[in-house]
């Protein structure tokens, strides 16, 4: 439960820093792609590097989190095609909607009540991805 | 100095503090949680949750994977205290006349809020990844496949901006 609430709060900055920044603007999405401004790759440069900059102090020192626990940094699986045709079908998503998940949720808390179709949508598209999974390259 | 500082927080961010304030989350969910940022999983755990008849992709105990929904159940409350306590002013979000209610009427409103939907959840799963989980996450984790997924993502984004949206919009 700990984590959870920890969780939730983490949540809150979270969605308040997407909106301030402006990452979850349609407006600044399409900006992106069509290269008008430095604006979404600053944010998203910056970000990784201080995301490999934790991930370095990680592994550096061996830093735990919170209790003791030991951080496990093993990332997922490769599955190279997944990843290439997925994230073609994604951008093509993203562009279109302006929104990739943390948006939507961070836009609907904000008022933007029409962003609980894109939503739907996206969770029909998961459900849609489990019930043809086994007939995709992977 | 307390008004200044609280004008400046309510003022658009610069691109530094808001890559500085989103790449902050990484060690926040890493140190306070011990997980790793990603938001697109929670779709899947949505529809585990919430489906009746299910694929064995979406059979699994999503209760273990509690820790997201209360992460998605925060990002609605943040969005909410951004837009009512923290702006200054009315910003350029996105265009009304394309995502409103009336517009689900509309083939436009469709392809934006529909398809546009649909194919962030279906990629997004297919992937196994989005924007946080690979761009952010996995860059960081230095994973040459979180790489091919950006690719991929700058591929289908930039074919919509530059070869799809001219044709639809007035």
């Amino acid at each position: 439960m700990r984590r959870n609430l920890v969780a939730l709060a983490i949540g809150v900055y979270f969605g308040i820093v997407l909106l301030k920044s402006e990452a979850a603007y349609w407006t600044r999405i399409q900006e992106m792609f069509r290269f008008g401004s430095i604006h979404m790759y600053g944010i998203m440069g910056t970000a990784v590097a201080i995301g490999a900059g934790t991930v370095w102090l990680v592994q550096r020192f061996g830093m735990r989190a919170l209790g003791g626990e030991a951080i496990e940094l093993a990332p997922k699986p490769a599955q190279y095609k997944a990843q290439l045709l997925g994230g073609i079908v994604f951008g093509l998503g993203w562009s279109l909607s302006g929104a990739c998940p943390g948006p939507m949720y961070s836009l609907i808390g904000a008022g933007f009540l029409p962003l609980l179709v894109v939503l739907l949508s996206a969770l029909a598209g998961t459900y849609a991805y489990g019930l043809v999974r086994e007939r995709l390259p992977h | 100095m307390h008004r200044a500082l609280l004008d400046l927080v309510r003022g658009p961010w610069p691109w530094w503090a808001g890559g500085i304030a989103i790449g902050a989350v990484v060690p926040l969910l890493l140190f306070l949680a011990n997980r790793h940022f990603g938001v697109s999983s929670t779709l899947r755990h949505l529809c585990a949750a919430c489906v009746p008849a299910k694929p064995a992709f979406l059979r699994y105990d999503w209760r273990k994977e509690s820790w997201s929904l209360f992460f998605a159940a925060g990002l609605v409350a943040g969005g909410w205290i951004a837009q009512h306590w923290l702006t200054s002013g009315p910003r350029d979000v996105m265009p009304l006349e394309l995502f409103s209610f009336q517009a689900l009427g509309t083939p436009r409103g469709i392809l934006f809020m529909v398809v546009g939907g649909f194919l962030v959840g279906f990629g997004s799963r297919w992937a196994n990844g989005c924007t946080s989980g690979h761009a952010i996450m996995g860059l960081s984790l230095r994973r040459p496949a979180s790489l091919v997924a950006v690719l991929g993502f700058f591929a289908g984004g930039l074919f919509v901006t530059w070869l799809v949206l001219p044709a639809v919009l007035p």
